[in-house]
């Protein structure tokens, strides 16, 4: 199955992936961004969605966690701010219950 | 813990029996699952987060990059020079099975389109040239992390509805079936002792 990119954001950093060949639909809060996912996740195959809107949908994006497709990750816009480690960090309490990767001693 | 309601008959005796067998058996296979996808899980997880390390670091580069060159022309030069993808990403998308589970598996094609960069040379800084083409590179990786950290969370919710499985087996349903079937073995013994006491007292009586 040939699948389809696309990359959802706010500001004009998404601009540069529209060169690099991936479709680019900017969203302005999160609102928008919702109903942009939800038209999306029909035909995209693979979603990035920058951090400051995916933060505060974490439990909208859960419902793709269903599903193999399709895969809504979220990536920095600009700095980092942390949220994909948040989300391995829950997904990692979830299953093990134990702190595998993020403890320091 | 509740025993289950039934009559304590020998015909129930044996159901039981062949329902603890089962169960037993059951809990047995979840658990050796349940350990096996935590091992992979842990190997996945460990791959997620080194992938998403670097791709933060590299994105956050090409974003500054960008913003530089951005900057430095007007917007509307910008938003024309970059509307016309060079490249044509394509993902193949498939599935793979880890544990019964089909995560994605994604490999990436790409095809040029028209060669070198979308835009002219004269109509934008030389900033944007660089971030457009690490962007192009920095994809594949993109894609990567992608699969990797669906899978993470696919896995974890399935290592979270086994142990659930597991448990339920485990510290209800098993001491259950166990409770019940010492209640029912009880009550015929107790059966057959009052046969015989019966038997000894008309005996004793003729």
């Amino acid at each position: 199955m040939l699948g389809k990119t696309a990359i959802v954001g706010n500001g004009d950093g998404i601009m540069v992936f529209k060169a690099a060949g991936v479709d680019t639909y900017p969203a302005e809060d999160e609102k928008k961004a919702k109903d942009i996912l939800r038209k999306l996740a029909k035909d995209y195959q693979i979603i990035f969605l920058t951090e400051d809107l995916a933060r505060p949908l974490t439990e909208f994006l859960k419902r793709f966690d269903e599903e193999a497709y399709p895969v809504v990750v979220s990536i920095p816009s600009g700095e980092s701010g942390g949220y994909g480690m948040e989300v391995l960090k829950s997904a990692m309490d979830r299953a093990l219950g134990v702190d595998i990767l993020f403890h320091k001693d | 813990m509740a025993r289950l309601n039934v009559n304590p008959t020998r015909m129930e005796l044996k159901k039981l029996k062949a329902r603890l067998a089962t169960a037993t058996r059951g809990h047995k296979l979840l658990k050796d699952k349940s350990d096996e996808m935590i091992r992979r899980f842990t190997v996945i997880i460990r791959e997620a987060k080194s992938l998403r390390e670097e791709v933060e670091a590299e994105l956050s580069g090409v974003l500054k990059q960008f913003s530089i060159a951005r900057s430095l022309t007007p917007s509307y030069v910008a938003e024309t020079a970059f509307s016309m993808p060079s490249v044509a990403v394509k993902a193949v998308c498939e599935t793979e099975s880890v544990m019964g589970i089909d995560v994605p598996k994604i490999t990436i094609e790409r095809e040029t389109r028209s060669g070198g960069l979308p835009y002219a040379y004269s109509e934008i800084t030389g900033e944007a040239d660089y971030s457009v083409e690490k962007a192009s590179v920095l994809l594949p990786k993109m894609v990567a992390l992608a699969q990797t950290e669906k899978a993470v969370r696919m896995l974890a919710e399935e290592i979270e509805r086994n142990k659930r499985r597991v448990n339920a087996l485990e510290y209800v349903m098993i001491p259950q079936l166990e409770e019940t079937i010492k209640y029912i073995k009880d009550k015929l013994d107790e059966n057959e002792r009052a046969a015989v006491v019966r038997l000894m007292k008309v005996k004793s009586k003729v």
